[in-house]
């Protein structure tokens, strides 16, 4: 898949989900200017994140650009904490995850992330038009790929 | 049946430790008020109001942090953070500075006063002493005591006790240790962060990861072999003709098989520790704990705990209720 579409499409989903989760960008603080490569190790890309610039953007790269902090790990483990169904440090014991850089930074990104309670499938499936078409396709890669069901059942209360 | 306290460094956290049956949960204000400052976490006040009507509709409990000491000049600070605890509803407060004690005792009585681990009271008389100046109703119990002590202490106090049973193990008198400080500047006790992220950095040399604290590596870690956090009392040093972990092993506390002893032991509640921990292990461990708590109060065996890839380490120790630290 080319890298420029799926910046685009990327970028326009991260703006949606701070847009639903306005606690995201306020846990993140002063730390929501900083640039997060987010590093799938199993997969030929990084992403650059940086929350802050233009309400929320995306970059594709093929091989982990310049960052203020890295956050790298098999796709599962990092899809997983963004899903809330992994603990960050337990991910960090057994040497899943890997920090790099501004490791303030990179807390208080997972933090954020985890109190807003991201339902990644939730979330692209209210995505219109013809840049969920290009997300959906991924998503059902990624279930393939890491066995996580990205749709989280409600909870029995 | 031993009340259950659970973790929660944010709104989500708290939701689910309620929602895993925690009878009680802890949690704090964003700020140096708390000892588990770190980027991202904790509550605003309006945070806490919503998440304590949430619990109290489901029946739980919220009680508030505030266990650092305060600076000289700056007691305001921890003084309005009681002030809006009271506001928003709290069940209790916990405290550790002997002044904010008074203070709270004085302009917030009706408001329940527990006593953090971080007044390290480790003794009868130290509180008795708590109990009758302040109205001390609980005491958190530090993690240096062994089952035989805490019944003997139960016998000669009249509060509440509150035991760790699970979670980050710290082996020095809590809030008296300053390791953190000598390389950083900043404490638990006065900043509420033990080796604050802004001071960790780590890396991958020679195939290894190194942590390192204010420029120091503290430990170093082969391929594939588990990482602690990068405290210094976890580090790794050499010392005479040894190389290895000084201070203690990376290991988390586990009491799980001990909870029928503690309960003997007259212990009033059991501590989860790990709010710098996500609302997945919350929703584990709470989960796990109640599960046990109730199979203790039915007189059925504990079930056998399954949370050791959650900790630090990836091992878990009984610690010092069973003394066998070398």
């Amino acid at each position: 898949m080319p890298l420029e579409p799926m910046s685009i499409a990327l970028s326009r989903l991260v703006r949606r989900m701070i847009r639903a989760h306005p606690g995201l960008l306020e846990r993140l603080g002063e730390h929501g200017n900083r640039r997060f490569a987010i590093d799938p190790t199993d997969l030929p890309l990084c992403l650059l994140i940086q929350p802050r610039a233009a309400r929320g953007t995306v970059r594709v790269y093929r091989h982990p650009p310049a960052s203020d902090a890295r956050i790298a790990g098999p796709l599962a483990a990092l899809l997983g904490l963004v899903h809330g169904t992994w603990d960050g440090d337990a991910l960090f014991f057994s040497r899943d995850l890997v920090v790099e850089g501004d490791t303030s930074a990179a807390l208080a990104l997972r933090n954020a992330i985890d109190d807003a309670e991201l339902d990644l499938g939730l979330e692209i499936s209210a995505f219109a038009g013809p840049f969920a078409r290009m997300l959906q396709p991924i998503i059902r890669f990624a279930e393939r790929r890491t066995g996580l069901p990205l749709r989280r059942m409600e909870d029995p209360e | 049946m031993m009340e259950l306290i659970c973790p929660a460094g944010t709104p989500a956290a708290l939701h689910a430790a309620v929602k895993a049956g925690a009878h009680a949960v802890y949690c704090g204000f964003a700020d140096e008020t708390n000892a588990r400052n770190f980027p991202g976490l904790n509550f605003s006040r309006d945070e806490l109001s919503a998440s304590i009507a949430f619990a109290h509709a489901s029946g739980a409990k919220v009680l508030v942090a505030i266990n650092t000491f305060p600076r000289a000049g700056a007691e305001s600070l921890w003084h309005q953070a009681v002030a809006d605890a009271e506001t928003a509803g709290a069940d209790a407060v916990i405290l550790a500075d002997i002044g904010l004690l008074a203070h709270a005792a004085e302009h917030h009585p009706d408001l329940r006063r527990h006593l953090s681990v971080q007044a390290a009271a480790a003794n009868p008389d130290m509180i008795n002493f708590y109990a009758t100046a302040f109205g001390v109703r609980r005491v958190v119990l530090p993690r240096v005591l062994t089952i035989a002590e805490i019944a003997a202490i139960n016998r000669e106090i009249d509060v509440e006790t509150e035991v760790f049973v699970f979670g980050g193990l710290c082996v020095m008198a809590e809030g008296r240790c300053s390791l953190s400080s000598y390389i950083t500047g900043r404490s638990p006790n006065m900043n509420g962060v033990c080796s604050p992220p802004s001071h960790v950095d780590y890396a991958t040399e020679d195939g290894e990861l190194a942590a390192k604290l204010g420029g120091y590596t503290i430990h170093r870690n082969a391929k594939d072999a588990p990482a602690p956090y990068p405290t210094l009392c976890k580090g790794c040093f050499s010392s005479a003709d040894k190389t290895g972990y000084v201070f203690e092993d990376p290991t988390s506390l586990d009491a799980t098989e001990l909870l029928p002893a503690l309960a003997k032991a007259g212990v009033t509640a059991l501590k989860i520790e790990g709010r710098q921990r996500s609302r997945s292990y919350v929703a584990q461990v709470v989960r796990s704990f109640r599960a046990a708590v109730d199979a203790v109060e039915a007189g059925r065996p504990v079930p056998p705990g399954t949370l050791a890839r959650l900790t630090e380490g990836q091992s878990a120790t009984a610690g010092a209720y069973r003394k066998t630290w070398r």
